[in-house]
């Protein structure tokens, strides 16, 4: 029932805020406010109460589920749940929405009830969404999100508003058809008669089909992260937005196509995201480099931004389909600080062009001594978002690249540069706006005690993704690495079209887990030197032999029974509490406890190289 | 008749009833809302009455009339339809001198005729039902004689439906000759359900559906819709975009599927044909529109196209699909026609963009109103539009009609823009260009009405359970 009162509660709020509009409107903006903040600390209250079950490790990663029918003749149920990583999303939910409360409230003076309503609503969507369990409930909640969003563009927007909404609904709209369009499919596939997530995890079905209801999920999700060639909304969106509807577009919607790929898409069809992923990853690796590109080319400072969101969400893409611990504790790090500072450039961006009147980076310059503090905080996560280590991107970023560098050294490689070009794009904002030859004169206010609390709270969330991202990783490791294994156990079946294994001669990802155990991140300082499982390969190798597929098997047989007797890939060679913070894997298993290279038991894939023919199951 | 049979067409008669009782106190006492009351009274009466006939059903009457309960489930939504118009006619046809008594007379006369078109088992009965429905249509399309608009829109929807009566009886005459019967049941039997539909046949049938597609605004048979939309009293367009569509789409459904028509190919590709060029011309048209009664028109070809391709599919959930849908598409075009009724003047009517700019913002009730309607056209959730698109799409897939699925999803996302365009133009500021507003002139009846509907759309949409237990009762056996 709190996952219904999650739902709800912002939902009254804006109801309420609407209505008292009428009367007080600084009445309606404290109602709003104060629905969020209930909302906020209704999740931190479930993040703390369910810390000690988080931590334990047999209990399975639901924390809290809710069913009642809706639609029964269909199938439909009103089905919520939690777990470690749907709490995170709804605790940034939380946060976001506070700031955007905060951010509009001197800046919307028409309408104000009205506009809180919309604001509330479409958070009302957004959680609905990160709670929703049922193929129909998600859809509906992806609806609900849309219109309210729509009128916040249309209406508060800034000059060229109503193209940007008409832009931004259909695109999405059209993507959230095709969703519905392989939601059927999927139901119908399944045979079940029940929208139930559970229910169609599993569902058996022709390679051919499998493809394009993957396709039909894909494209509403690539629209909404924004994946490359999708992408054209997000910059008219974001930059003719009202400085809430930026902060939640960049902090939340977006996050929600991350969502449901991870959620969804890759676990109701494994073997299928498993074959589309090279494409995926390529679109991923693009946006990266397209939007810090793009980014750098942009005059308007509220569309840079924009961009660079692009760049972002292609990191988080390309984690996706890595799947594998490390990409998507990478993703899951990426998401909450992309965020948290994007939303605060969103933020400090409002504050700037209501100071100057002017979103143009050719009116500003030189800026710092007129806005010394806003400078910092600017200059702060402009190093955010470029990945400086400490900050929560770096985290993210980093792990990201590591999960990819395991799947494949190509795109890695590649994705890697984004570090480099995010820099360029970074230094340039802050340069652009605040260095250099004065643009302006004339003394502005300066930051009022609520902006300075939005933006302390901002800092003080980066730095803990930065310095101390443990807890984080540990919330959603539990649900992660059940995705995991949902989808190992399926990708293991035989494909019915082919009548081969999935050993075809093709890209081959590895969807199993290879850790078992938790990551543990003592710093966040460097790598272990010696990264022996090294897929040397070029990015379409193929993969033979039985050997790999008697591994596989065994890997998969011995992981379902026990969960827990994986080698890890890597070890380090430092020891395991060195100070000078070393990345590395702790086992629960004290006989693996292990620090040379010497000893490392041989990996599937390294023993595969040269030895064809049967080799028995040892992982 | 047996006793039966005659409580059976209990509606009917009650209809009739009502129209003579109307036409009498409208010659001797000229008071526009008496007639009102009275009509509104018949109505009930008739809607009442079918809970009486409904005992009897199923039951065949002098072998034109089938009196069964998915006759009963349209005459009651028909009814219905024709209730809310009465209500947004009185509101109208407040603001226009004249003499508004006939009106009600021609309405309930049109009732009449769909009522028996749906309950109709017999090519006789078909084409008395629809010609009962074409001549009142003809006056009531026509009724302010001295707008020329009207007068056009009367004369272009007389000359084309004569045509396409004619059209149709062509096409029963080919269908006589070669089978020698009129009764569907009859046609149904000699054409070996549906497999051996003989050439003469078939060209009936295709002659047919040429009627058909003119009644109901498929394409190619769309030209008249757009102009007669925009030319016709509001109430008069409601009444001919709701009613005289869902009775036509009744019997469509019905004699087809009698003749099962997912077993013959042409018939099949026929209807898919009609249904592609439906959707694809009725958006594609509208994008351009910025006549808000023209864009409904279109937009209405468009859900034509939409409504077909439950028709095609076959499957258990199809006429289910088809009949929820049918009465979302009602309930919401009610609604937006109702509002543009409200927003009407003696002058003329409501129907360009620029009468509704800014009206969010003057009017936020009504805006609301035509904004959730429009919602609901567009398919957000939380409406009944959207629960009848996601059932439509529901049959598409399950009988994998995939092509005609995606179009229906394409087509859906492409009609978002004129939809939103009119939204748009509702919630601009009222400092930005100049507004020509038009002034609402809300009568008790209007805004009840328009209550009314908006709490259905939001009802259905949300909690439609109950609705789709009884139609799933009624359609089983389809």
């Amino acid at each position: 029932m709190i996952l219904v009162w999650l739902i709800l509660i912002p939902f009254i709020g804006g109801l309420l805020s609407w209505l008292v509009a009428r009367w007080n409107v600084t009445a309606a903006r404290w109602i709003a406010l104060a629905a969020m903040f209930l909302q906020l600390a209704l999740a931190v209250g479930i993040w703390i109460t369910n810390w000690g079950a988080i931590k334990l490790a047999g209990r399975g990663p639901w924390l809290i589920d809710y069913r009642q029918p809706w639609l029964p003749q269909l199938g439909i149920s009103l089905h919520f749940g939690l777990d470690g990583f749907s709490l995170l999303l709804i605790l940034l939910t939380g946060v976001i929405g506070v700031w955007s409360i905060l951010a509009s409230w001197r800046g919307i003076q028409e309408r104000v009830g009205f506009f809180h309503f919309n604001l509330l609503l479409t958070l009302t969507g957004i959680t609905g969404l990160f709670l929703a369990l049922d193929l129909f409930l998600f859809y509906f909640f992806w609806e609900v999100m849309l219109v309210p969003l729509f009128f916040l563009i249309d209406i508060w927007g800034h000059e060229r508003r109503h193209m940007a909404a008409v832009k931004f609904f259909i695109y999405t709209q059209a993507g959230g058809l095709f969703l519905l369009l392989g939601i059927l499919g999927l139901y119908f596939v399944s045979g079940k008669g029940s929208f139930d997530y559970f229910d169609l995890l599993g569902t058996p079905m022709s390679a051919v089909m499998a493809m394009w209801l993957m396709f039909c999920f894909f494209l509403a999700f690539a629209v909404k992260l924004p994946a490359f060639p999708l992408h054209p909304w997000l910059p008219d969106a974001h930059t003719q937005a009202p400085v809430a509807g930026s902060v939640d577009l960049a902090g939340l919607v977006l996050k929600v196509a991350a969502y449901g790929m991870i959620r969804f898409m890759i676990p109701l069809f494994p073997a299928a995201s498993l074959h589309f992923a090279p494409v995926a990853m390529t679109l991923a690796v693009i946006g990266i480099l397209y939007g810090a590109i793009l980014a750098f080319a942009q005059t308007d400072l509220k569309r840079l931004v924009a961009y660079t969101s692009i760049s972002h969400m292609g990191f988080v893409l390309l984690g996706i389909f890595a799947w594998n611990e490390l990409a998507l504790q990478g993703a899951l790090i990426i998401i909450i600080a992309h965020g948290i500072s994007t939303g605060a450039l969103f933020i400090l961006v409002g504050m700037i062009s209501d100071r100057f009147k002017s979103r143009s980076l050719e009116n500003m310059g030189g800026l710092w001594p007129l806005l010394p503090s806003v400078g910092g905080v600017w200059m702060f996560f402009a190093m955010a978002s470029l990945g400086l280590p400490g900050l929560g991107g770096f985290i993210g970023e980093f792990l990201v690249l590591l999960g990819t560098f395991k799947v494949s050294v190509g795109f890695a490689a590649v994705a890697s540069l984004g570090f480099i070009v995010s820099v360029i794009y970074s230094l340039w904002m802050v340069q652009k706006v605040f260095f250099g030859r004065p643009s302006h004169t004339e003394p502005v206010p300066g930051l009022t005690w609520y902006e300075w609390a939005m933006m302390a709270s901002a800092i003080i969330i980066t730095l803990w993704l930065g310095l101390y991202p443990q807890p984080f990783m540990d919330t959603a490791a539990g649900s992660l690495l059940n995705l995991l294994k949902g989808t190992a156990r399926v990708s293991s079946l035989r494909s019915p079209v082919l009548g081969t294994d999935i050993e075809t001669p093709r890209l081959r990802l590895l969807l199993v887990a290879k850790y078992h155990s938790r990551l543990r991140l003592i710093g966040s300082f460097g790598v272990c030197p010696q990264n022996p499982i090294i897929d040397s390969g070029f990015i379409l190798r193929p993969y033979f032999g039985d050997s790999y597929r008697n591994s596989l098997a065994t890997q998969v047989g011995t992981q379902s029974e026990t969960g827990a007797t994986l080698s890890p890939e890597f070890r380090c060679q430092s020891p395991k509490y060195s100070p000078a913070l070393m990345l590395c894997p702790s086992t629960d298993n004290p006989e693996k406890r292990d620090h040379t290279i010497a000893s490392l038991p041989p990996s599937p894939r390294r023993e595969r190289l040269g030895v064809r023919g049967s080799r028995g199951g040892r992982p | 008749m047996t006793t039966p049979q005659i409580l059976a067409l209990l509606p009917l008669i009650i209809l009739a009833l009502t129209a003579i009782v109307v036409m009498l106190v409208s010659a001797c006492c000229r008071n526009h809302r008496a007639v009102v009351i009275l009509t509104l009274l018949g109505l009930i009466t008739a809607f009442g009455s079918i809970a009486i006939a409904a005992q009897y059903a199923p039951i065949a009457v002098a072998r034109l009339l089938v009196v069964d309960p998915f006759a009963l489930l349209f005459t009651g939504i028909l009814l219905l339809a024709g209730f809310f118009v009465t209500l947004f006619a009185y509101g109208y046809l407040e603001k226009h001198p004249g003499t508004p008594g006939e009106f009600y007379i021609l309405l309930v006369l049109a009732l009449l005729g769909a009522v028996t078109l749906v309950s109709a088992a017999h090519f006789a009965s078909f084409f008395l039902g629809l010609e009962i429905l074409s001549i009142s249509l003809y006056a009531l399309l026509a009724y302010l004689r001295t707008n020329p608009l009207n007068i056009e829109a009367g004369i272009k929807y007389l000359v084309l439906s004569s045509v396409s009566s004619a059209f149709l009886l062509f096409g029963m005459a080919l269908v006589y000759a070669e089978l020698g019967t009129m009764a569907f049941t009859e046609i149904a039997a000699r054409t070996g359900g549906g497999h051996a539909i003989g050439v003469l046949t078939m060209a009936g049938l295709g002659l047919i559906i040429v009627g058909f597609g003119f009644k109901l605004a498929l394409a190619p048979f769309y030209f008249w819709t757009p102009d007669v939309y925009q030319g016709a009293p509001a109430p008069a367009t409601a009444f001919i975009a709701t009613v005289s569509k869902g009775a036509v789409f009744a019997l469509l459904l019905r004699f087809f599927l009698l003749l099962h028509v997912r077993q013959s190919m042409p018939l099949l590709v026929l209807f898919t044909v009609l249904a592609i060029a439906s959707m694809f011309i009725g958006n594609l048209l509208a994008l351009h529109q910025d006549n808000v009664k023209r864009l409904l028109a279109y937009s209405s070809i468009a859900n034509m196209g939409y409504l077909l391709v439950a028709f095609l599919a076959g499957g258990p959930q199809a006429a289910t699909a088809f009949t929820f849908f049918l009465i979302a598409y009602i309930v919401t075009i009610l609604g937006a026609f109702g509002i543009v009724a409200i927003f009407s003047s003696a002058r003329r009517e409501a129907d360009t963009l620029l009468d509704y700019r800014a009206l969010a913002w003057r009017h936020p009730w009504l805006a609301g109103a035509f904004t959730v309607m429009l919602l609901s056209l567009a398919g957000i959730p939380l409406t009944a539009g959207f629960l009848g698109k996601f059932y439509l799409l529901l049959a598409g897939v399950q009988s994998h009609l995939w092509l005609l699925a995606i179009i229906l999803v394409v087509n859906s996302a492409v009609s978002l823009y004129y939809y939103l365009r009119v939204i748009i133009a509702m919630y601009t500021h009222p400092r930005e260009g100049h507004p020509e507003h038009a002034t609402p002139h809300l009568t008790a009846m209007d805004a009840a009405a328009l209550t009314v509907l908006t709490i259905a759309l939001f009802w259905l949409g949300i909690y439609p359970g109950p609705l789709i237990r009884l139609i799933d009762a009624v359609v089983r056996g389809f």
